[in-house]
């Protein structure tokens, strides 16, 4: 046997990895559609989402490696892409005036929408038709990056604080506390979006 | 702080699942008892579901294949 001939053990190594590596890209691609929907929620346009996609996807294909067997790939996807997103230098939007925020309750959007509404005691199921699924796009991507990013994960993508806060490199404490504020800062830009009666 | 301001602060984890069993009892049998705060639950469980149902975007066909063009061509 020459020098240049791969060993049994060589080839059958060679062939393992090829196998992991194919597994990998199938079970990435397959949860594409849900990074998708993530990603696009993080970003403002569809290019920028698609952009994103692409970028992160051909990075987590280079480094397969890195992704331990067994964990939540779909976290793992996005805390590349959440990476690339926030290395692209789109965090540069300031710090809101959350004052009035924070005066305002949880219960702050549903207590605006009844005392709004023509009856004195509205039928509670259609207290939530005040509000447009397109008011909900429009009020999500008013929310500061930083809170928004928390928001998306937790309540869209339904990763746990414990994922979120692996995905953003950030303490639990801070994914408490930005998606706290985050969902305030929402609720208040819903309630400035609310079908008037 | 009386109860129903209690049961809003508590709102969130409740619904987040990160209370412990003592809490989530007490969550729970205040919003029994108490109809203004449970169709605030009500109305935030809904809403919750609202958002994320608004914001759904399918995945355009044409990215899933550049996506898959993407990977490593085999040997």
């Amino acid at each position: 046997m020459s020098e240049s001939t791969p060993t049994a053990a060589e080839t059958r190594r060679i062939a393992e990895e090829a196998r992991d590596r194919v597994r990998f890209e199938e079970e990435a691609l397959e949860l594409s559609d849900q990074v998708y929907r993530v990603a696009r929620r993080l970003v403002g346009t569809r290019e920028e989402a698609e952009d994103l996609m692409q970028e992160a996807y051909a990075r987590a294909f280079r480094s397969w490696r890195q992704y331990q067997p067994g964990t939540n790939l779909r976290a793992w996807l996005l805390r590349i892409l959440t990476n690339l997103n926030i290395d692209r230098g789109r965090r540069q939007q300031r710090t809101p005036q959350t004052t009035s925020i924070d005066e305002a309750g949880d219960y702050f959007l549903y207590n605006k929408l009844e005392s709004t509404a023509p009856e004195e005691n509205p039928d509670e199921e259609r207290v939530i038709e005040r509000l447009s699924q397109d008011s909900v796009v429009e009020a999500l991507s008013d929310v500061p990056h930083d809170f928004r990013d928390v928001v998306v994960l937790v309540d869209i993508g339904e990763f746990s604080y414990a994922d979120a806060a692996q995905i953003l490199d950030i303490p639990v404490g801070t994914v408490m506390s930005r998606l706290h504020r985050g969902r305030r800062i929402l609720k208040k830009s819903l309630a400035d979006r609310a079908v008037p009666i | 702080m009386d109860l129903c301001e209690k049961c809003e602060e508590m709102m969130q984890p409740y619904m987040d699942g990160v209370l412990s069993d003592a809490q989530v009892r007490e969550a729970k049998e205040h919003l029994d008892r108490c109809s203004w705060c449970a169709k605030r639950y009500k109305f935030e469980v809904d809403l919750r579901h609202f958002v994320r149902v608004s914001v759904q975007e399918p995945m355009p066909p044409e990215l899933k294949a550049k996506l898959a063009a993407l990977r490593t061509p085999l040997q």
